[in-house]
């Protein structure tokens, strides 16, 4: 633009004035929710930052004339700390990475013009519509040492029957299952939305240079999807970070069974059952250290992207 | 768009046949509920097959239901008002960060979003200290609470109301934002042009507009908030207040395998309401999950 000079210079007084004319009557909207949301958000996290750095146990009030690291140092020795980390990453990882598989191939199925694809997908999208209380109903009989589905299948074949819940070497594996079992149909849902906004011509000129099908997909098709799997798997990875509900169900206690204690339920443990306050506190801040870690550059990728 | 080739007919009844076998996946932890919560013992057959005459009952589901029902009255009262708020705030929001242009509102806008992801535990101990020690409403607005049909523990449930209609905020925010990015400018600035105010220019033009965004973001928030344990259990606890899934998260774990059916017909009964809005606005709710 070299003839828009002039143009500019003259507009900008009134375009300033109505950028804060914008403002301000824009104020009365979004300000009220922000300080609500802000006040228990953003507040509460940094309340909770000065009460990790001090001692706090008990009932009791906080005393905030000793501030220091001392629960975060307390955490990398603690094995059960040690071991709750290991657990949430193994957790998180196999979790979503299962998720997004089984999506992914659910979504390939179902983008190739079938007849009743919506009754499909309202299927397998149920499970995430339920609780995870309710959820962990569910699993807790589908796991059964003598009556539940899984070892009846797993006798039916020849194998000897397993204490999926109590038995700390399987649990965690039995929980990512039950999961993955409510969650992959979320991961379908995005992968077939993008799925669908791949434009028809780019199938087509695949097709003309004679690619098959198993390449079309591997050069053309997935490299597409990797803004839908980067959004399913943030997404996945916080409902990962949210599964105290179902845990704290398989028991209904804030002791989950041995072997699949997580951060999530650590810090609720630490807080509302061993009254640890400060070292609770210290937990929840390197859980949100987590998820800022995994969000961030989401944010950022989607601001590039001018989505968000 | 999908792929419009149709694969030949062997290939294509195989992929019915995929597609079908997996709908068993997803439904059979169900279906095995549904049965075990009608049988008399749980143990007596196969846990997917219906049972016999002799052994059908409903007292399972009587059971349940007498043990959740207060729970699930609080429920209601908890989820329809926190849906209702945190959508219209959302709404709010959305519209004073993306129709009304402003500078600087990006960074704002990315408070807003980060709040959906935050985990909860990062929260818990002050959202807990701040009702039970900063603004304990069971005990400030005692004379509310005197009124005829109100209890004390109501003040619990404010508390859990307001915590839920925060925390809310930010998904219904950006569910909005998304749906307002695309409505035409043109329309707006014409309304403007008009001598329309910003609060006419929502009231007149962008609410009536958003019903079917409405749809969407109060089903998905429903179901978040009825589905809620952690926040249930930390502002409210167990007792007369609490919402359904702290009784149901109790539920028959004292009572060994024999207390299977109850369990089954408890989960089923607090599942029914999202379970209904479920199947009723189903595209709805896959709208919400998909943004």
């Amino acid at each position: 633009m070299t003839d828009g000079g002039s143009a500019v210079s003259t507009d900008e007084p009134t375009l300033l004035s109505n950028v804060s004319d914008e403002f301000l009557g824009s104020l009365l909207f979004w300000l009220p929710p922000f300080l609500l949301m802000g006040f228990f958000v953003y507040g509460a996290i940094g309340w909770n930052f000065v009460i990790s750095l001090t001692e706090t146990s008990g009932f009791g009030g906080v005393d905030y004339s000793q501030l220091d690291i001392e629960q975060y140092t307390r955490a990398f020795g603690d094995p059960t700390f040690i071991n709750a980390t290991t657990n949430t990453f193994v957790l998180l990882i196999t979790f979503t990475a299962v998720c997004l598989a089984i999506g992914l191939l659910l979504a390939i199925m179902m983008d190739r013009k079938l007849r009743f694809d919506n009754g499909f997908r309202t299927i397998y999208l149920l499970p995430m519509s339920l609780s995870f209380v309710v959820t962990a109903q569910f699993w807790l009989w589908m796991y059964n040492y003598d009556n539940g589905l899984i070892n009846i299948i797993i006798s039916s074949l020849g194998f000897s029957k397993y204490q999926w819940i109590s038995n700390p070497d399987l649990v965690l594996s039995a929980v990512i299952f039950a999961l993955v079992w409510q969650f992959s149909g979320y991961a379908m849902v995005v992968y077939l939305a993008g799925l669908r906004a791949i434009p028809q011509e780019q199938y087509e000129a695949a097709r003309t240079d004679g690619a098959n099908t198993l390449r079309l997909y591997q050069r053309v098709i997935i490299p597409q999807l990797k803004g839908a799997t980067i959004s399913a798997s943030v997404v996945l990875m916080v409902f990962a970070l949210k599964a105290f509900d179902f845990l704290y169900s398989l028991t209904g206690s804030y002791i989950p069974p041995k072997g699949s204690d997580i951060l999530a339920t650590m810090m609720v443990r630490q807080a509302f059952r061993i009254n640890n306050q400060a070292y609770a506190a210290a937990i929840g801040i390197m859980l949100f250290a987590l998820a800022l870690a995994i969000i961030t550059p989401y944010l950022t990728y989607q601001h590039r992207r001018g989505e968000l | 768009m999908s792929i419009h080739e149709r694969a030949s007919d062997g290939r294509q009844l195989l992929l019915y046949g995929v597609l079908v076998a997996l709908i068993g996946f997803y439904l059979l932890p169900i279906e095995i509920g549904l049965m075990t919560s009608l049988k008399m013992n749980p143990l007596s057959t196969a846990p997917f097959l219906p049972p016999g005459l002799d052994g059908f009952t409903l007292e399972k589901w009587r059971q349940a239901f007498s043990q959740l029902a207060n729970g699930l009255f609080n429920s209601l009262v908890l989820a329809i008002p926190a849906t209702i708020l945190s959508a219209l705030l959302g709404s709010t929001a959305a519209y004073g960060l993306t129709t009304l242009n402003w500078r600087g509102q990006m960074p704002i806008l990315v408070l807003f979003i980060a709040g959906i992801f935050i985990p909860y535990q990062a929260v818990l101990i002050p959202l807990s200290k701040f009702w039970a020690v900063y603004l304990p409403l069971d005990e400030l607005l005692q004379t509310v609470w005197g009124l005829p049909m109100l209890e004390p523990y109501h003040g619990d449930l404010l508390a859990l109301i307001i915590s839920h209609v925060a925390y809310g905020i930010p998904i219904t925010t950006l569910l909005f934002r998304t749906y307002y990015r695309n409505f035409s400018v043109e329309m707006i600035e014409a309304a403007r042009l008009d001598g329309a105010t910003p609060i006419r220019i929502y009231w007149r033009i962008i609410l009536p507009l958003s019903v079917p965004m409405f749809a969407v973001t109060l089903i998905y928030q429903f179901t978040q908030v009825w589905n809620d344990l952690l926040f249930a259990l930390v502002v409210v606890g167990p007792g007369e207040g609490a919402p359904v899934t702290v009784p149901l998260s109790q539920l028959g774990a004292s009572l060994s395998e024999i207390g299977f059916g109850v369990r089954m017909a408890g989960a089923f009964i607090a599942a029914l309401p999202t379970i209904v809005v479920y199947i009723m606005f189903g595209e709805q709710f896959a709208k919400g999950v998909a943004t």
